[in-house]
């Protein structure tokens, strides 16, 4: 019904649709130019040191190759994600391997990481640019796909019973189970986590389009590094230029994707009636009234889709499926035990350098983990300071947070990293040394999560009891006490875990940094763990690069899931 | 037609699952089925009794922990039968439309493009959801939801309609004319399809359209009743001999441990025999239920209709039939025709203090419960007036299985606590004589 009212809008609006048409086409050719100009880019001769101009009209380029990049990562991280999750919820001796895993690799400072698979790459592809963008591209994957994957996991393992049974007993084919049950089931999930990923990306983007490794200067043409050979070189007007550019294309992103996305995900929701504030987005309503896309997809993506289908769909009739199965309880065998025998061999390995760590080594670590670890305390303590009241302040006036969260939105999704070097200039000017920028890198990466949270749990608090505290003269400190600090606490738990883990990851670059030719460097983790990348010293970056994993892992295991446990029985809110 | 070919076959089909402590929980008992052509099956059972299962086997979903189904003679497990199940919750694809979600068994089936529409149309057209092909379920009201569960379940051209709890998520209107429609399609053999088996806990239901009714009972589910309903259709809710089955399904759901004979039919007009059977068991009923039952009855001028009653307590007749019966069995109230009417006895209950009430409780319970009386004369042979549960438990078990023994004493016991026959120590297992 709702279908047929908006094709009849559309047809009366002519001028409207021909425009709409014109952008798809100019887009779509746009996109087969960009294409065949970034592989012909690749596959040119590696310049390690590419030369970055800090001229106005180089920086659309510049933001094209950085989009690109994401792009690319996006599409391997959702391919990867969907794999992932299906597997897990499908299998169900994978499930108990995969989810622990997924738990480790989540912890694991991706940073850390940034110089041995930039090296191997460029190893790889010896002569090649392509060896540095793989490298970048694989290390923004794996900052953003586990989170993608858990919740397409999470979506499969939560469809309803009568749900997958009908999709059993109407005998649909692994195929159709896919596109018509599985994937439908996880849309919202896998488009909010998405947008969380692609913002994370932005952040390890900024951070290895440009680093040094020794005496090599590694630098990859994009706004990440046009931003850092800016502040290097304390050019005011092309850190502007740089942040304005980042900003624009943020945004463009988010209205041309994420919005239009959301809005059409609607439709995947499980609810039994039509909900009256669905999201909406003009671009998305554009699209749909196209007559050129209307026109591709019944004549050539809807044909094609049906073949393809029906094929898949007879041969699943067919025999071919049952002497698939066959074999296939075979090669997973063999894959999982392959698998065990990689692991084991890794880990000896890694144990074996390990244990070639001297004393000296070893209480450097120790003092490292000590000074990060207050860091990351003092940048959560400070984001609590000011995200809690601002928070529950906003979260309580609708028509306030309807005004602060779309600005919040755009100030959260600028990468801390492509402002560090920026705030290092600034700071170094005022006099102010690098332990205090790394806290404050922290602090600018992570208090969104918490500000995010705090506004989301003051708005869950149910209007009765904030009443009934009205009506009871409940004011000041006791209000807090009693009603919005226990209403908060699930949310703003939720918020501490995410940011605690960025604030980890954050030292890495925080800590130590080279900058208009000095290295600013403080006692930490991150700072050794950049050192000892730097130094080529394989086992000391082996060793804190597992101390930070063993204790980001270890303080979710003891502490936050211990107050998850508390939030759920306690503090929990029951409309 | 009993010698047609049955189309499923299932022998000493069971389900059991292992408890991570390593022990068994059984679910269904082996049990012997037969599905014939031509025929509404109805399974009937109590919530969560293992109904589910047993259709979840039969229709090939599920395998069977131990037994076999067969399908026109052959084993199941090597090509899937050509089945539909149509879902209690509907189980509808949210995010297809009604066409969609019509064509997708096909599509599955690889049926081209034009046919799987034609099919699909047609069958819409049949259960009169013509008009509504391009909406998403969530536009649709819970009954045209169910219409469009129909129509993709009757899409397949299924040999075996299987239909779990179909009507249970819509509202009694709704669900009778659903009924009604079903009925009139499968009498006029519109629907494409030999046999239709119903799993349903509404007694009513079942006797309102099956030609067959299995009753299922206890954990682990067996098949304590089988019998055909020899009513003709359409079927009158209040001719006697409906509720004469009504009743036999009650007595077998609520006392499985029991023979019950079904009564056999009788010639239109002859009155019902009156029950002249010994209760020796207590229905499972709190004194709170009944009070409260007795309370609205007294309410609403000391009589009405039970389906009334039931639909007005959003309760379903099987779970307030204990509570009636209870009532009856004190002589609080009695069942004529459908309707519960209050006593003399009821009204003074109805009206009196909670003190009065518990002398009154305890004096008919006294008078006309054999087992609290039985109990209350041994608590008293004892010098120091206490007894453990135990000795109950073992004098009830010559008389019920294990389970019901078990029921039986629980009950006992809220009614003796209530009525301060006896003091019950939960920690000590042991009753304690009251005096009065």
């Amino acid at each position: 019904m709702r279908v047929l009212t908006l094709e009849r809008a559309g047809a009366a609006r002519r001028p409207w649709t021909l425009l709409t048409d014109s952008v798809i086409l100019a887009g779509g050719l746009a996109t087969l130019y960009a294409v065949l100009g970034i592989g012909r880019n690749w596959l040119a001769p590696a310049r390690p040191a590419a030369e970055i101009t800090l001229a106005a009209s180089a920086l659309p380029l510049y933001a094209f190759y950085s989009l690109w990049r994401m792009a690319l990562a996006y599409a391997a991280s959702l391919l990867f994600a969907l794999v992932y999750g299906w597997v897990a919820a499908r299998n169900r001796a994978a499930e108990r391997l995969l989810i622990p895993l997924l738990d480790i690799l989540q912890s694991i400072p991706v940073l850390s990481f940034l110089p041995g698979v930039m090296v191997a790459m460029v190893a790889l592809f010896p002569g090649r640019e392509i060896g540095l963008e793989l490298g970048s591209i694989l290390l923004i994957f794996t900052g953003q796909v586990w989170n993608m994957a858990f919740s397409f996991y999470a979506s499969l393992k939560g469809l309803p019973r009568e749900l997958t049974e009908a999709a059993t007993t109407y005998r649909f084919g692994a195929w159709q189970r896919f596109y018509q049950l599985e994937l439908p089931a996880g849309a919202i999930g896998l488009v909010w986590n998405s947008m969380m990923s692609v913002a994370g990306g932005w952040f390890f983007l900024m951070a290895c389009e440009m680093f040094q490794l020794g005496d090599r200067d590694f630098r990859l043409p994009g706004l990440g590094s046009y931003l850092q050979t800016a502040a290097n070189a304390g050019d005011l007007p092309a850190i502007i230029r740089g942040l304005v550019a980042m900003i624009a294309v943020i945004l463009l992103l988010d209205q041309l994707v994420w919005r239009p996305l959301i809005a059409w995900a609607e439709k995947f929701k499980f609810e039994q009636v039509e909900s009256t504030q669905a999201p909406r987005s003009a671009v998305l309503a554009a699209l749909r009234k196209s007559a050129a896309l209307r026109w591709l997809r019944r004549r050539a993506f809807g044909p094609a889709w049906e073949e393809l289908t029906l094929r898949f769909a007879r041969r699943e009739q067919g025999g071919a499926a049952k002497a698939a199965n066959a074999w296939r309880p075979l090669v997973a065998r063999g894959a999982g035990v392959a698998a065990v025998a990689v692991v084991l061999y890794g880990t000896l390995r890694a144990g074996h350098i390990l244990m070639g760590l001297t004393g000296g080594e070893l209480s450097l670590l120790a003092h490292g983990a000590g000074a990060t670890f207050a860091r990351v305390v003092a940048a959560l303590a400070v984001g609590l300071l000011w995200t809690v009241p601002v928070g529950v302040t906003v979260g309580l006036r609708p028509r306030l947070a309807a005004l602060v969260q779309p600005v919040a939105q755009v100030a959260a999704s600028v990468p801390a990293t492509a402002l560090f070097p920026v705030l290092l200039l600034v700071l170094v000017r005022l006099g102010g040394g690098i332990g205090l920028a790394a806290i404050l890198l922290m602090l600018l990466g992570t208090q969104w999560y918490l500000l995010f949270n705090v506004i989301a749990g003051a708005q869950a608090i149910p209007t009765d009891l904030l009443e009934a505290a009205k009506l009871f003269r409940i004011n000041g400190w006791e209000r807090w006490r009693l009603l919005i600090l226990p209403g908060i606490f699930p949310y703003l738990l939720t918020g501490l875990v995410t940011a605690a883990g960025g604030a980890w990851n954050a030292s890495i670059v925080a800590e130590y940094s080279r900058f208009q030719g000095r290295v600013l460097a403080t006692t930490g983790l991150g700072a050794i763990i950049s050192e000892a990348t730097e130094a080529g010293d394989f086992s000391l970056l082996l060793a804190s690069t597992v101390a930070m994993a063993v204790i980001v892992v270890t303080i979710n295991r003891l502490l936050w899931k211990r107050m998850y446990g508390l939030a759920q029985t306690r503090f929990r809110l029951e409309a | 037609m009993s010698h047609l070919e049955p189309i499923i076959e299932a022998r000493g089909v069971a389900q059991s699952y292992a408890q991570p402590g390593g022990r068994q929980t059984d679910i269904l008992a082996p049990t012997d089925l037969v599905i014939e052509p031509d025929k509404i099956v109805a399974l009937l059972g109590s919530s969560g009794c293992g109904k589910s299962t047993l259709l979840r086997i039969l229709s090939g979903l599920v395998a069977p922990s131990a037994g076999q189904v067969l399908w026109h003679g052959q084993p199941v497990d090597g090509h899937p039968p050509n089945v539909a199940i149509v879902f209690q919750s509907f189980a509808l694809f949210p995010w297809l439309t009604v066409i969609e979600n019509v064509e997708a068994p096909l599509r599955a089936r690889g049926v081209g493009a034009f046919e799987r529409h034609k099919r699909a149309l047609r069958i819409l057209d049949t259960v009169g959801l013509d008009g509504f092909e391009t909406a998403y379920p969530k536009e649709l009201s819970g009954g045209m939801k169910q219409r469009v569960g129909f129509a993709r379940g009757l899409v397949v051209e299924p040999e075996v309609l299987f239909m779990d709890e179909p009507f249970s998520a819509l509202d009694v209107l709704t669900a009778e004319t659903l009924r009604g429609e079903l009925l009139e399609l499968w009498i006029s053999r519109r629907i494409p399809t030999r046999a239709i088996f119903l799993v349903t806990h509404n007694i009513e239901e079942a006797i309102e359209l099956a030609d067959r009714i299995l009753v299922l009972a206890h954990k682990p589910a067996t098949i304590r009743d089988d019998f055909s309903v020899d009513l003709p259709q359409p079927r009158d809710h209040n001719s006697p001999r409906f509720l004469e089955l009504v009743d036999h399904v009650y007595k077998v759901l609520t006392q499985p441990e029991e023979a019950h004979v079904l009564p056999a039919a009788r010639p239109a007009g002859e009155p019902a025999p009156a029950a002249a059977e010994k209760h020796v068991a207590i229905p499972h009923a709190r004194p709170g239920g009944i009070a409260g039952l007795i309370e609205i009855i007294s309410d609403r001028g000391g009589a009405d209709d039970l389906y009334h009653l039931a639909e007005d307590l959003v309760m379903d007749v099987e779970d307030l039939l204990p509570i009636v019966e209870a009532s009856g069995l004190l002589g609080f109230a009695e069942v004529k025709e459908g309707d519960v009417r209050i006593t003399p006895a009821g009204r003074s209950y109805a009206e009196g203090e909670i003190e009065q009430r518990k002398k009154l409780f305890r004096q008919a319970a006294l008078e006309r419960i054999p087992l609290l009386r039985q109990m209350q004369n041994a608590l008293r042979a004892k010098s120091d007036h206490t007894l453990p549960a135990e000795f109950f438990r073992d004098v009830l078990e010559e008389r019920f299985s294990t389970q019901e023994a078990a029921r039986q004493l629980e009950t006992a016991i809220e009614w003796g606590r209530y009525a301060e026959i006896f003091d019950y120590d939960s920690a000590s297992e042991r009753l304690q004589g009251i005096e009065s």
